[in-house]
């Protein structure tokens, strides 16, 4: 066992996962855990779509009490957070598809597409709600 | 040394059926799938946010309107479906809190899925509860 030890490479010189205690932040690996935060929060919200669809089944009551859930300050927040969550997952998850095909594997190209996409899901998802807002005025 | 095994029994479990990469296909492909739906889906949010039970109705009568809903409610639950499972495996070490929570995931992707398919139709064609 003290000889396996010995053998072994001290703690120094082994190489270490990208964890985020040992490696420092970039955008490249907030991008990372953004997609993985992004897609836990759209289970969650594919959760809330089907619930959607089980209330307009089940009847104008049913349907009625959903939005004004949905429509209550919490729901607005949870819905806005979705729609950002859901526009950079969607964004981001193209930048995958690019690099599955081998292309922006570049540290410059990377980290370039990593602050387009983190800034792309948080204004088009303002804009979206402005539009949104703006357009339920207008009915009113 | 004879052996009661065949070929076929020795080469089995050895490797690749060229299976390996089963999920990462799901996930590109349902990926490539939720790309356009998503964006769709978003559009469709902002007409029902207004539209009322009537106005969601109707517009769930639509057949293009419940055809690319009922694609939605089969891509994103296959999606989900293996994300969370590489969350899970990457993050879960127990082996049996793994299985249960690989497990649950599925029967809730599942379950979503199909209650979704199902609610879809009954409005589309049958039309929702009063």
């Amino acid at each position: 066992m003290s000889d396996a030890k010995a053998q072994s490479r001290g703690p120094q010189d082994r190489p270490m996962s990208p964890h985020i205690q040992v490696w420092r932040w970039h955008v490249t690996m907030a991008a990372s855990i953004l997609h993985r935060a992004t897609g836990l929060a759209l289970y969650v919200g594919i959760l809330v779509v089907a619930g959607w669809v089980i209330a307009l089944a089940a009847g104008a009551s049913a349907f009625d009490h959903y939005g004004a859930l949905l429509a209550s300050p919490l729901g607005l927040l949870v819905l806005f957070g979705l729609t950002v969550a859901f526009l950079y997952h969607l964004a981001n998850g193209v930048r995958h598809l690019f690099w599955d095909s081998g292309k922006g594997f570049e540290p410059k190209t990377a980290d370039m597409t990593g602050w387009a996409v983190i800034v792309f899901g948080v204004v088009a998802a303002v804009l979206i709600w402005i539009i949104a807002f703006l357009n339920t005025g207008a009915a009113q | 040394m004879t052996s009661y095994r065949t070929a076929l029994g020795r080469a089995r479990g050895l490797g690749s059926a060229k299976h390996g990469v089963g999920h990462f296909i799901v996930q590109r492909v349902s990926a490539m799938a939720l790309a356009p739906l998503g964006l769709w889906a978003l559009n469709s949010a902002l007409t029902l946010s207004r539209a009322g039970f009537d106005g969601a109705q109707a517009w769930m009568h639509a057949p293009l309107n419940a055809i690319l809903s009922i694609l939605l409610a089969i891509a994103a639950p296959a999606h989900m479906r293996v994300g969370m499972m590489e969350v899970i495996e990457d993050y879960i070490h127990k082996s049996s809190t793994k299985a249960v929570l690989l497990v649950l995931n599925y029967f809730v992707c599942v379950l979503t899925s199909v209650a979704a398919v199902f609610c879809i139709l009954k409005i589309a064609l049958i039309g929702a509860a009063l």
